[in-house]
């Protein structure tokens, strides 16, 4: 017997089925566990909350006025952190048309080759509850922008933050097709890169980006 | 891996003499717990959390052959492959023969315990390709040919001086006077040299922290992003799971990731947690060509429906280990097997073999901070009296240990007996003790003997006593 | 409603054997309670060293003994947390699946108590008639804490005794190491364990030790003496009875003469 065959009857053998639910409803009916209190809040409170959170795992946030101050913050940013005016974008339409150059900024569009010192990519969503940003992969957000660059950017539209985690599945359930409504990759990150692994100090910058800076942008219609 | 877990007590010895080792589970013993008690504080649904999340594994373990079968079913519509291997020989010939296919010269690797019971790394390097540890801990002790000490923190049990005399070593081409004292220059010298090898890989290895049935998603946890590096630059990514890895839904990986990674580390949540659904997409900029999940049962499908199906809930966070007295006296490697701490002291007789690690369920002193802290709410004392009942069934247990309980049992079941020479007894050893009250060494009582005093009785028993008082019986 | 009077004592085989004084400082302070104390004749031990060897026969037929002797008894209480928790935790355990035993196991461990939580949470006793002059630190054993919930009842008792001070060591949830036959079978690993233990207590500076439990009290105070230091170790109920005049645990008449 092949040895998918061999361990699934083994299984089927010796479980205890407590009949309680069946599979099958469950995965299709997905139901919440507990969502922790904290975050049910409105609007305005899901926002203080998310940078409240992002601060706490040593995230910084800087609130924006509409896309077109994007190109200036960055610019700020990477000149605060000593960095050289220079960085690897999401090929995103949120990003497309900003004047980059006119901020003295060398930005090149794509997936990072892991000598960037800075990315920009966009988030999907921004979970209140734990500061977290989701972003997908995807033609418009290469993933490696999210890990290589030594400064992870990221620009977070208020309009996409949400309470909790499951909020945001819902929002891919109900984008997506049925069958396949996760792209390749789903990356929470909750704060910059770390270790603990050399007698337990905690060190940002472990593999993946040394600091994370999102740019919370105001609706501008 | 090979086990060290005959010589258990060999292993205790050398860890208690181990003056370094000691420190840095000093350290461990007071930094983990507390920070996971604050992260518990800050959140009032934790312990309703922890209730639900035992609920789904134990609901998982009902039906694990529905949800595998689910899950492979999803993996294989989203484009990847999964693989199915009774045992660890199997599995190493599919990754092998993955690798080959893909032409893999090197392969990076983000820790997993599977790959440390698989011993997958030996293999590859056996047959010619390079296996890279990516998580900065694993790969100061793969560089230093270990066994990982703590299944959170692999390196637990080195010095910073240890980890500089291992780069030093290993390192070449680089000035061997150079200045690698603080930490943070020696995560540069890693960052650095790791940086090219997640460049140059052609295969990843990863672990799961868990699968999802609903979506044919695995889910892999780091503060590093090593694990993302390792699943996002090469062209192959080959995923190796156990069986009881599986929740049905998104929501339920949602449920356990809210107690995974306060419970770890006392973090609100881990800094990445990453979905991944297959390869990359036909329009997707990055991500590899080919996605393989390998699905090792190892003596789990024998566990299901048994004594010690609990354990098959474990979430690997580590909280047992942070909180044990024993584990913060000996550390991890004394237990002799890929796993450590009260998690590793049930699963491993499961995995290896009860003969084999026999020592590991009786040292214990059944206090109970495990099942305190366990996110799962696994029952770890109930399942060590599980595994010494069934040693003492098959007669394991030591014979003078076996003597001893049948004579001390012979007379705790005749009270009448017992109390007459109980106290004929306790008399002569307080005047044995004479004026001190105690004693520095008694014969047959070394064990106690050899680290403290032993406390005299105080002379007639209790039961005497109240017989002279005249109470009531 | 009507609160147990009709108690019997679970005497514990350590406190018959190694400490009466305790198990007269029990009785006080049950009688005390308004409580008419019985000692049945017919108990030894609760059978957890059988029990925790894996050796559930002669664990099952020690602890049919103590289900007979105490039958009919409206509370049982034992001056142990360990061996409390033994009857309320894991008598009904042995005899899940019997049917003549396991109702009557169920029928015990409800009965069943641990004796500080016993005057504190079941007779609601608010506080004791004691002196105890010094300051004092408290070790919570592994089988009280974690199985019956014993933290707040000694320290909410202790406050009332007059003269005392309470200071809390770190760790104090920490086992100390006992564990049974695991002290004498793993001596290296237990005696680093009470080494911990003792080195955290003397560095409150508390002039004694108390707990609920001899077993953890004995390990303790046999490490504490070892080390040569003068903290004392007593049963906390020794403390609450004002009966605290006998030599303290490891030390006899002749204390200070070595």
């Amino acid at each position: 017997m092949n040895a998918r065959d061999e361990i699934l009857g083994r299984l089927r053998r010796n479980a205890r089925r407590d009949g309680a639910q069946e599979p099958a409803a469950r995965l299709a009916a997905h139901p919440r566990g507990t969502v922790p209190a904290r975050s049910a809040l409105d609007h305005d409170g899901r926002v203080a909350l998310f940078m409240a959170e992002a601060g706490r795992v040593d995230a910084t946030v800087a609130r924006l006025n509409g896309t077109a101050a994007i190109p200036a913050a960055v610019a700020r940013y990477l000149e605060d952190a000593g960095l050289a005016p220079a960085l690897r974008t999401a090929p995103h339409p949120l990003l497309a048309g900003l004047d980059w150059a006119g901020a003295g900024l060398d930005a090149r569009p794509g997936a990072s080759d892991g000598h960037d010192v800075a990315g920009l990519n966009v988030a999907i969503a921004g979970v209140a509850e734990t500061g977290t940003l989701v972003l997908a992969s995807g033609p418009e957000t290469p993933t490696t922008l999210n890990f290589l660059p030594d400064a992870d950017l990221v620009v977070l539209r208020e309009a996409d933050i949400v309470g909790a985690y499951e909020d945001v599945w819902d929002r891919l359930r109900a984008a997506g097709e049925d069958a396949g409504f996760m792209p390749r990759n789903i990356n929470w990150v909750t704060g910059p890169s770390r270790t603990a692994d050399i007698e337990q100090t905690l060190l940002l910058g472990a593999h993946g980006p040394r600091s994370l800076h999102i740019l919370l942008v105001r609706d501008d219609g | 891996m090979e086990s060290t877990t005959r010589a258990f007590n060999d292993n205790v010895r050398r860890a208690i003499g181990d003056a370094g080792l000691r420190r840095s589970l000093d350290k461990l013993g007071h930094g983990f717990p507390v920070k996971r008690r604050l992260a518990a504080e800050r959140l009032p649904e934790f312990e309703t959390l922890r209730d639900e999340a035992r609920d789904i594994k134990n609901h998982v373990l009902a039906n694990l052959d529905t949800y595998l079968a689910a899950f492979e079913a999803k993996v294989t519509e989203t484009g990847g492959q999964v693989h199915w291997a009774r045992d660890a020989a199997e599995a190493r010939d599919i990754i092998l023969a993955v690798c080959r296919d893909a032409s893999a010269r090197t392969v990076t690797k983000s820790k997993s315990m599977i790959g440390e019971e698989l011993a997958i790394n030996d293999h590859l390097e056996a047959h010619g390709i390079q296996p890279i540890e990516t998580d900065l801990g694993e790969y100061i002790i793969q560089l230093r040919h270990e066994p990982p000490a703590h299944i959170l923190a692999p390196a637990i049990h080195l010095s910073k001086e240890q980890v500089a005399d291992t780069f030093r070593a290993s390192h070449d081409g680089l000035p061997r006077d150079r200045d690698l004292e603080a930490p943070e220059t020696l995560l540069k010298e890693a960052r650095a040299i790791l940086r090219e090898k997640f460049l140059a890989a052609d295969v990843g290895l990863t672990g799961a922290n868990m699968l999802v049935a609903e979506t044919g998603s695995i889910v892999l946890v780091t503060n590093e992003g090593n694990a993302d590096l390792t699943q996002t630059l090469p062209r192959v990514q080959v995923v190796m799971a156990s069986l009881e890895k599986v929740v049905p839904t998104l929501e339920d990986a949602t449920t356990l990731l809210r107690v995974l990674a306060r419970s770890a580390t006392g973090q609100e949540q881990s800094v990445y947690t990453t979905f991944t659904t297959g390869p990359k997409r036909a329009e997707d900029p990055d991500g590899p060509d080919a996605f393989h999940v390998v699905l090792l049962d190892n003596g789990r499908s024998g566990m299901v429906g048994g004594d010690f199906q609990d354990m098959l809930r474990c979430i690997r966070c580590g909280a047992c280990l942070n909180h044990c007295p024993v584990y913060a006296t000996i550390g991890g490697h004394a237990y002799g097997w890929v796993y450590s701490g009260p998690m590793g002291k049930v699963l491993i007789p499961n995995l290896i073999g009860m003969e084999t690690a026999k020592d590991l369920p009786n040292a214990s002193s059944l206090c109970g901070r495990c099942e305190e802290v366990c996110p799962m709410r696994i029952p770890l004392p109930r399942m060590l009296r599980d595994w010494r009942r069934r040693q003492f069934a098959a007669g394991q247990t030591g014979i003078i240990a076996r003597w001893a309980l049948k004579s001390w049992a012979f007379w705790a079941r005749r009270p009448g007996l017992y109390h007459f020479f109980a106290d004929i007894k306790m008399r002569s050893l307080a005047a044995a003790a004479g004026r001190r009250g105690r004693f520095r060494s008694m014969v047959m009582a070394g064990g106690w003997t050899g680290s403290r005093d032993l406390p005299a009785p105080q002379g007639r028993t209790f039961q005497a006593q109240w017989d002279a008082r005249g109470g009531k019986r | 409603m009507e609160k147990p009077r009709d108690v019997a004592l679970f005497v514990t085989c350590l406190v018959d054997l190694m400490r009466p004084s305790v198990g007269f400082a029990a009785v006080k302070l049950l009688q005390d309670a308004g409580c008419t104390v019985t000692v049945p004749r017919a108990q030894t031990c609760c059978g957890q060293p059988a029990y925790n060897a894996g050796d559930e026969a002669d664990a099952a037929a020690i602890a049919r003994q103590v289900i007979a002797a105490f039958q009919g008894f409206a509370a049982v209480v034992a001056p142990s947390g360990s061996c409390a928790g033994m009857i309320k935790e894991h008598y009904p355990r042995l005899f899940a699946d019997d049917p003549e035993w396991g109702p009557r196991a169920r029928d015990l461990a409800a009965r069943t108590h641990e004796l500080v939580s016993f005057l504190r949470d079941v007779l609601a006793v608010e506080g004791v008639d004691a002196a105890f002059d010094g300051t004092v630190t408290y070790h919570d054993s592994c089988s009280g804490l974690r199985e019956l919930g014993i933290k707040a009842q000694p320290r909410a008792l202790l406050a009332t005794v007059a003269g005392l001070t309470l200071t809390e060591a770190e760790d104090s949830e920490v086992c100390c190491g006992f564990g049974g036959l695991f002290c004498v079978k793993y001596p290296d690993i237990s005696g680093q364990m009470v080494d911990n233990k003792a080195k955290a207590v003397e560095a409150t500076g508390a002039g004694t030790l108390l707990g609920g439990d001899m077993g953890c009290l004995m390990n303790i105070g046999g490490r504490l003496k070892r080390r040569g230091s003068p903290v004392q170790v007593r049963h906390v109920a020794e403390v609450l009875a004002g009966m605290a005049d006998v030599p303290a645990i490891g030390e006899g008449p002749g204390e200070g003469e070595d």
